[in-house]
């Protein structure tokens, strides 16, 4: 049906003024492929600093096909910090994290939508109120919390936060509420309790909420800075930004070697992207049409 | 994410034709929210009043609390480091929002009107633009920290070729804000373009051919129709952009690390540093709590106020 309308539309430009319209499209498409060059670029020139040899890094005017290039930045990395262990601590924590919010979420939007109880008006505000609390403001104390009960420079401090998610109860509830009530009565019917109705009415209904919880979810927590900062200090529990900048703190100028973490800690998000792009910017779409 | 279904509660179900089995249903209530609500409870709203408990206090995180009331709010309104915190935070939205919003909407309209048979096209030219919206911030900051270096940076280079001597970007104060401006732009126009370009999507095209007819020039259906039908999606870009920018903290702290000379001190810095490095615990609280106040209220004047630009339909 796109199509068709496409086709209508390019059909009444022609006859309005052909000349005209291609110098327009020409010029529309130079721009948004300049656009796209200056998007592209800044990676592009990351991937070739890092196989630039260090002592020709900040030569000027910069080499484009740097002679003698190799991958002994990458080796530098590994030398510095576990690396490795750095991404595979992003990727599971990344996993880990979206894994127990998406069932959190999902079961306390549940209640929310299906089980009234007393009070559960005043505890849905409870759940609003701090989905507007700024990260800043529960940084400190939680690091307090956490070193009271021994927990700094842990895995469990690094997931802690990123348990429950008032984000993800509003998001999927407002999905639940939307479930017609009739499918579950039919369920009911059919002699179905609650546990049931949710794991094979609501949930396959809720199928697109979820997916689009699950990639703000797992980006949040890949992209995570602030609170691995303060919480963690040994480079075996790091998660990549930090990694990142703690290599930025040590090779302050050697860009070879963090443009070379740079393009480590890309690679695999590029890669899920590659897979999910579709359902990712459709996500985001969405998220903007109210 | 449409609030048209009914409030569960006005609804006669079969929970209450069936009698509920008094303890067996408050067990299934708990089951269902008890994983959500413990976590919420000890990682998110303890916090929250231990920050607003420690922001009467002065703390240096190790020797005893000492109770100062409203002390530490008293100070930080008359400190000249807050304001300067603040500003700068206003500075770099005022430099970010119209740079993105302008870009963003430039490429949505450029997109938008391309011919749908380019539409794979047209997918991996927003899957190129939404490329750095997913990419972490560090690595953003540092890709553009070594792009913008004053003395080896490509960009600067760059400029030379035009005879233009590049300035000293994330080293001098004066250009150290539009570096992180820049950078910060530059990560979040893909995201912007998305949702304008949704918006865009979803304005039927008769409008735009009534227009024509009418014989509109494409400025006056652009102000006349684009925009008005637009300002939902305005209004969210902006809502999440003041939101996220008052809290502007990792581009900063890994670009310029407040500096140079702190001309890039934005709150959250502040809040860190006054934390971590001058041990100020109940400060720090009091001014995340300042912050939290200033987000709320600029959040509910754009929610009151957009009855006046934002048109719904």
């Amino acid at each position: 049906m796109g199509k068709a309308r496409g086709r209508i539309r390019g059909e009444t430009r022609t006859s309005i003024g052909a000349r005209r319209a291609v110098l327009g499209q020409i010029a529309r498409y130079l721009l948004v492929g300049l656009g796209a060059l200056a998007m592209l670029f800044p990676f592009g020139w990351a991937v070739i600093t890092s196989i630039t040899p260090s002592d020709a890094v900040l030569a000027v005017p910069p080499d484009f096909t740097p002679e003698g290039a190799s991958l002994d930045a990458y080796g530098k990395l590994l030398e510095t910090l576990p690396f490795w262990r750095i991404v595979l601590n992003s990727a599971w924590i990344g996993a880990a994290s979206t894994m127990l919010q998406l069932i959190t979420s999902a079961m306390a939007a549940y209640a929310f939508a299906r089980l009234p109880f007393p009070g559960r008006g005043a505890l849905f505000a409870v759940y609003l109120t701090t989905l507007m609390m700024p990260l800043p403001v529960l940084v400190v104390p939680l690091f307090i919390e956490m070193r009271t009960f021994g927990l700094v420079d842990t895995y469990f401090a690094l997931l802690a936060p990123t348990i429950a998610s008032a984000f993800g109860v509003f998001l999927l509830r407002q999905a639940i509420n939307q479930v017609p009530r009739e499918f579950d009565e039919a369920a009911v019917l059919d002699g179905a309790g609650h546990f049931r109705i949710f794991l094979y009415v609501v949930l396959p209904l809720i199928r697109p909420a979820l997916a689009t919880f699950a990639i703000f979810g797992f980006m949040a927590s890949w992209n995570s800075y602030l609170w691995p900062l303060i919480i963690i200090k040994s480079p075996e529990f790091m998660t990549l930004p930090l990694g990142l900048a703690t290599l930025h703190g040590q090779f302050t100028t050697q860009w070879d070697v963090v443009m070379a973490g740079s393009v480590i800690s890309v690679v695999p998000i590029l890669i899920l992207y590659v897979f999910a792009q579709k359902h990712v910017i459709a996500s985001v779409a969405q998220s903007g049409l109210k | 994410m449409t609030l048209t279904a009914a409030p569960p509660e006005e609804r006669v179900t079969h929970q209450r034709a069936r009698p509920r089995k008094g303890w067996r249903y408050a067990g299934t209530v708990a089951v269902f929210l008890l994983p959500s609500l413990v976590p919420l409870t000890l990682y998110t709203i303890i916090p929250m009043l231990g920050s607003l408990w420690t922001s009467l206090h002065e703390w240096d995180l190790i020797t005893e609390m000492r109770w100062v009331g409203l002390g530490n709010y008293i100070e930080l309104i008359g400190d000249p480091g807050t304001r300067a915190a603040f500003l700068h935070t206003l500075s770099f939205i005022a430099g970010y929002l119209p740079l993105v919003y302008a870009g963003g909407l430039g490429l949505a309209l450029l997109l938008n009107r391309a011919p749908r048979s380019t539409g794979s096209g047209r997918s991996l030219l927003r899957g190129i633009y939404f490329l750095p919206v997913i990419t972490s911030w560090v690595v953003v900051a540092l890709m553009w920290k070594w792009l913008l270096n004053p003395a080896s940076g490509i960009v600067n280079w760059a400029l030379g070729l035009f005879g233009i001597s590049g300035p000293g970007w994330w080293t001098d104060p004066a250009w150290a804000m539009p570096s992180v401006i820049l950078a910060s732009a530059w990560k979040d126009l893909g995201f912007v373009m998305i949702i304008l370009l949704a918006g865009l999507q979803a304005i039927p095209r008769e409008y735009q051919e009534a227009a024509m007819v009418d014989g509109a020039t494409a400025w006056r259906r652009f102000r006349h129709i684009t925009l008005p039908l637009l300002s939902p999606s305005t209004f969210f870009v902006v809502v999440i952009s003041l939101i996220n920018g008052f809290q502007v903290f990792d581009q900063v702290k890994i670009m310029t690390n407040g500096g140079p000379g702190g001309a890039t001190q934005v709150v959250v810095s502040q809040i860190y540093d006054l934390t971590f490095r001058y041990g100020r615990a109940g400060a720090a609280s009091a001014l995340s709590w300042l912050l939290f106040a200033v987000v709320l209220i600029v959040t509910i004047i754009q929610i009151r106020g957009q009855k006046r630009w934002v048109t719904y339909g």
